[in-house]
């Protein structure tokens, strides 16, 4: 049987994977592919902004395709359909015959008829193509635009600030943002979530005119207003593409897409169409999942087996704006028939809406805005009709005392619920495959494909994991991998009683296999806090990340970065003077950091030792800023300057930073102090953060920044300098002791049983009476502290591997290379 | 014109000079091979420094270990990790690295390399 596919996107992929899984007999299988790559992920597309490669994206290498099989011709799309002789006609002159073709031309982006559309500067967003064209106009663009404000437009936006075109406009003709989605009060709430980001939002706004000479200058709406733009993208709405069905006489809706039938027919019985350009009762679907869904059908209705396409849920989730946004099942009914429950907080910028239906049994869809980490269970409750809560607004709200437990969670899920929509993996299936033996992530996903897609389920098939592996009374253990069945925790408590000090004995009493980049640096970490000896010693250093085992941050190209402690911030001017004069000599880029001290970039490997000696001769010492260690204790200038100051922070801050410097925790740890309530040290977005009070200070505990920003809580108020030091060093201590690997401090708390009332009880209360054991082992560690850097500048033992080649210690690797930008030189970007 | 490709033994560097294991970098005429000291097996391995991810001359700064029997070593830039006898790629990409045969004779390394590598 020979069949042809138009078309190698995301669903003409999937067709191939599937058949060639499901047939038993050899198929002749042709590929035409319009564009010049083989198939990618266009669904994570914006990522090639932030890093990714067009091999990075791709779904499958060439390679794939030979081996099964497959001729695959990209770069050569297919011109016309012979229905009468089955054949069809490519751009270079090639004639195919097909007994079966499959039409997957996917959509072209929709640009409206606005006069000067084709005006240099302006452009859609639909493959790497118009990515790569973006990248190279974006440097000289200031202002940006995008013409949309649904899904795509709004990551097109993003993507314009990751671009470097931080000012950016999005113009919505619509009354509100994603219209298709979210209602109006959800709207507004997005809105200012994303003023907060950095674009300016425009609705109910048309736009006109494009103008500018040969290149985009602006845009003019019909309210007569103007905008000033250098780069405008287009993100209007889809337009399926139907032309070769057109030309071939097949069946197309008014607004076009080629339609299809339940099996994926067209109404010539031998071409079937998936994907974005097929329509199915009047509609097109512009998402993967059910595109994926059609190739199966298709698959089945080739190979004659019985399958039926029923449509397909267009619940969503908004992926990478940094303001998150979900919507499921029917967003907006109302009416006699349902009866909506809405949370809204205008200080955090939430909003929450759900519809059930009038029993308050059901529900039947809702809005998510701000915080959508309860999607997926909402998703699947909606889906499978899962009867709610007693009180409904729990599953929105958690539960808030009493007997409810917040709704329901994976368990309540029959065994034919929909987990991954990607690739279709039930319930059922996860859990029969964790029953046979797959009890990792990692295994689910190879032979289910769950989480391959989207990733959107993968924390819901964790929980399955865990889920069934305790209904089948087996002790769910958080194990660090293949060499340690045990916990950090264990492992921490195993190590400390048997006293043992290096990563080699703790693997020979404790592990199996030969260790791992996950179990190493995790040994390392442990051994370290409950040791804290010297890093690079007992052959521990091979056991550290690179980091860790150079002492400094690895970076683009090869080169470290040095970062010298400066506590609280203060520096002397000779010490300034130092730092410029060591910059100036090895030529490193230098930059004030985010923690108030100043980094130097792009040393070679083996200058690190002698700048350090330098640094060190200076009075300086190691900063940590390659250790999961403190990092800063950040200060505000505080009372002796400062008008409103009610102590001196940064003396506070100084005596801290250098309490805590050099010690190992899970993750790193940083700290702040505040001279007064209006917090210039931003205390309350750090692990401890402390603030002057008319009493004495009030600490905060369990803050961070970075991606999943989080406030510090209040731990204790107005406590006197030593008492808020014994608090520090039990919290840090017992955080140290009990928290997972790679976890930060407002993490752990988010998972402690009993969470800030617990801890609380614990520091200040002593409820389980360790706290003089805490501070003491706190103590131990604070003695033991020497600067690492000075230690490795010191040993000639430790200091020989600090070079590039082993038998050339002089020579630099020749191929790390700068460019140059403002005076100081910087990476050369990745090839 | 017919290529003959010879291969020679080269002596790298001494024993000593390799961390217990960890690796380190040694300069072959323009190359630059990482040898991997793997105390814990008694096993010695040789493969090209650079990883083929973003091309960063790192592998031999890299944590070795074993991903069930298969000895391999992790980038340190993004971890993808590769196995130290056939140079795949373990993480499920598609790059490979060169291997090299190395043999230890009286406290010094040797490589097996092709004439033209040098
Ligand atoms: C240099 C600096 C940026 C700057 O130019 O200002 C920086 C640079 C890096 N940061 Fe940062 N961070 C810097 C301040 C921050 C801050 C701001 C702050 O501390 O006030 C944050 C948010 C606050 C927070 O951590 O709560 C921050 C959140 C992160 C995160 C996300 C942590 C999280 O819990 O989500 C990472 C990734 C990680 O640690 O896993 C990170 C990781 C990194 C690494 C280490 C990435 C890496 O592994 O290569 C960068 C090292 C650069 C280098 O070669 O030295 N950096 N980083 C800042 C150094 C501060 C210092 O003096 O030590
Ligand atoms: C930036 C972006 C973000 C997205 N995010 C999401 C998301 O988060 N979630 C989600 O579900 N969906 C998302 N989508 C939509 C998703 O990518 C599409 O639903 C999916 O790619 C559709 O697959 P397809 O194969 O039908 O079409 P496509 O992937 O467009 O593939 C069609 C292919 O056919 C080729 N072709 C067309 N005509 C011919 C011809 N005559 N001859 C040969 N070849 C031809 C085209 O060049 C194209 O390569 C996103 C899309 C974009 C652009
Ligand atoms: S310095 Fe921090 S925020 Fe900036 S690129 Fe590096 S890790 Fe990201
Ligand atoms: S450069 Fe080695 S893993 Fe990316």
């Amino acid at each position: 049987m020979k069949i042809i596919i138009v078309g190698n996107g995301m669903v003409g992929y999937k067709f191939c994977e599937k058949l060639v899984a499901k047939s038993e007999v050899h198929l002749d299988l042709t590929v035409f592919g319009e564009e010049i790559r083989p198939a990618y992920d266009r669904v994570h597309l914006s990522e090639f902004f932030s890093g990714k490669s067009a091999e990075d994206l791709q779904l499958a290498p060439t390679s794939w395709y030979t081996e099964q099989g497959i001729v695959l011709i990209v770069g050569d799309p297919i011109l016309a359909i012979n229905r009468k002789e089955k054949t069809v006609s490519s751009h270079s002159g090639l004639t195919m015959a097909y007994d079966y073709l499959v039409l997957a031309t996917g959509s072209s982006a929709f640009v409206p008829p606005i006069p000067g559309v084709e005006k240099e500067g302006v452009f859609i967003y639909r493959t790497i193509e118009d990515l790569e064209m973006m990248q190279a106009w974006a440097p000289k663009a200031k202002t940006g635009a995008v013409i949309g404000g649904g899904l795509l437009g709004l990551e097109a936006a993003k993507a314009m600030i990751d671009l470097g075109v931080t000012n950016t406009h999005v113009i919505e003709f619509a009354p509100r943002l994603m219209p298709r989605q979210i209602d109006d009060a959800g709207s507004s709430v997005l809105k200012s979530k994303l003023e907060t980001l950095g674009l300016s939002i425009h609705t109910s706004k048309n736009t006109t005119e494009i103008v500018g000479e040969s290149a985009i200058s602006g845009m003019r709406f019909q309210d007569e207003s103007t905008l000033n733009v250098d780069m405008l993208v287009i993100s209007a709405g889809i337009k399926p593409r139907d032309e070769l069905a057109i030309a071939a006489q097949l069946n197309v809706g008014p607004r076009g897409g080629i339609v299809v039938n339940q099996q994926m027919f067209t109404s010539d019985p031998a071409i079937l169409a998936i994907g974005e350009c097929a329509l199915f009762e009047g509609m097109i679907f512009g998402l993967v999942a059910p595109g994926y869904e059609m190739a199966e059908v298709a698959v089945a209705s080739i190979l004659g087996t019985e399958k039926v396409f029923l449509g397909f849920d267009m619940s969503t989730k908004l992926k990478l704006i940094g303001v998150d946004v979900a919507s499921f099942g029917d967003p907006f009914i109302a009416g006699s028939e349902a009866r909506s429950i809405v949370f809204e907080d205008k200080n955090k910028g939430i909003y929450k809406r759900i519809n059930i239906s009038k029993d308050g049994k059901e529900l039947l869809g809702g809005i998510l805005i701000g915080d959508a980490e309860q999607y997926n269970l909402l998703l699947q409750t909606c889906k499978n009709k899962v009867v709610l809560p007693p009180n409904p607004e729990d599953v929105i709200l958690g539960s808030r005392g009493g007997e409810s437990d917040g709704g329901a969670g994976v368990t309540s899920l029959p065994d034919e619920a929909v987990i991954c929509s990607c690739e279709a993996v039930t319930k059922g299936e996860i859990c029969g495959h964790v029953i046979d033996g797959a009890v990792s992530i990692e295994e689910i996903k190879k032979c289910t494909k769950a989480g391959t897609g989207c990733g959107g389920c993968v924390p819901m098939v964790k929980d399955l994991v865990n889920y069934t592996l305790k209904s089948q009374g087996i002790y769910v253990r958080n194990v660090i991998c293949e060499h340690f069945a045990y916990s950090r925790q264990e492992l921490l408590d195993l190590v400390r009683l048997q006293d043992l000090r290096s990563y080699d004995a703790v693997l020979t009493a404790h592990g199996n296999g030969d260790g791992c980049e996950t179990c190493k640096p995790l040994v390392s970490s442990i051994l370290a806090s409950l040791w804290n000896e010297l890093i690079l010693d007992k052959g521990n250093d091979t056991a550290q990340d690179s980091n860790d085992r150079f002492l400094a941050n690895i970076q683009k190209g090869g080169t470290y970065s040095v970062v010298p402690r400066i506590p609280g911030g203060e520096i002397t001017p000779d010490k300034l003077i130092v730092i410029g004069q060591v910059a100036k000599e090895f030529n490193l880029y230098t930059k004030i950091t985010g923690g108030q001290r100043i980094d130097l970039f792009g040393a070679h490997l083996s200058d690190l030792p002698i700048i350090w000696e330098q640094l060190i001769a200076a009075g300086f010492e190691s900063g940590h800023a390659y250790g999961k260690a403190l990092r800063t204790v950040k200060s505000c200038v505080g009372s002796t300057w400062c008008r409103f100051g009610l102590h001196d922070s940064v003396s506070f801050a100084i005596q801290i930073e250098e309490r805590y410097r050099g010690i190992r925790a899970p993750h790193k740890i940083k700290g702040g102090v505040s001279g007064c309530i209006r917090e210039c040290a931003e205390a309350q977005s750090k692990d401890f953060g402390i603030i002057a009070t008319e009493k004495g200070w009030n600490l905060h505990v369990c803050g961070n920044g970075g991606s999943k920003p989080q406030h510090a809580l209040l731990l204790a108020s107005d406590l006197d300098s030593e008492t808020c030091i014994r608090f520090i060093d039990r919290f840090l201590m017992f955080y140290i002791k009990t928290a997972d690997p790679l976890t930060r401090t407002a993490t752990w708390l988010n998972k402690l049983d009993g969470g800030m009332d617990y801890l609380r009880n614990v520091v200040v209360n002593d409820s389980l009476g360790i706290g003089s054991e805490l501070e003491s082992e706190m103590q131990s560690l604070v003695d033991n502290y020497v600067c690492e850097w000075k230690a490795a500048v010191e040993n000639p033992e430790f200091r020989k591997r600090f070079s590039h080649f082993v038998n050339a210690p002089e020579e630099k690797d020749p191929t790390v290379q700068f460019d140059e930008l403002r005076y100081q030189k910087k990476a050369q970007a990745w090839k | 014109m017919v290529e003959t490709t010879k291969q020679h033994w080269i002596l790298a560097c001494p024993t000593h000079d390799v961390p217990e294991n960890g690796g380190v970098c040694v300069k072959v005429g323009d190359q630059q091979i990482a040898i991997f000291n793997f105390t814990r097996r008694g096993e010695w391995y040789a493969t090209q420094n650079e990883c083929p991810h973003r091309h960063q001359m790192a592998l031999s700064r890299g944590m070795i270990g074993s991903a069930g029997e298969e000895p391999k070593v992790a980038c340190p830039f993004h971890k993808k990790t590769f196995s130290l006898k056939s140079g795949e790629c373990l993480s499920g990409d598609e790059c490979s690295i060169a291997t090299y045969p190395v043999e230890v004779r009286e406290g010094n390394v040797f490589l097996l390399i092709d004439s033209h590598e040098l």
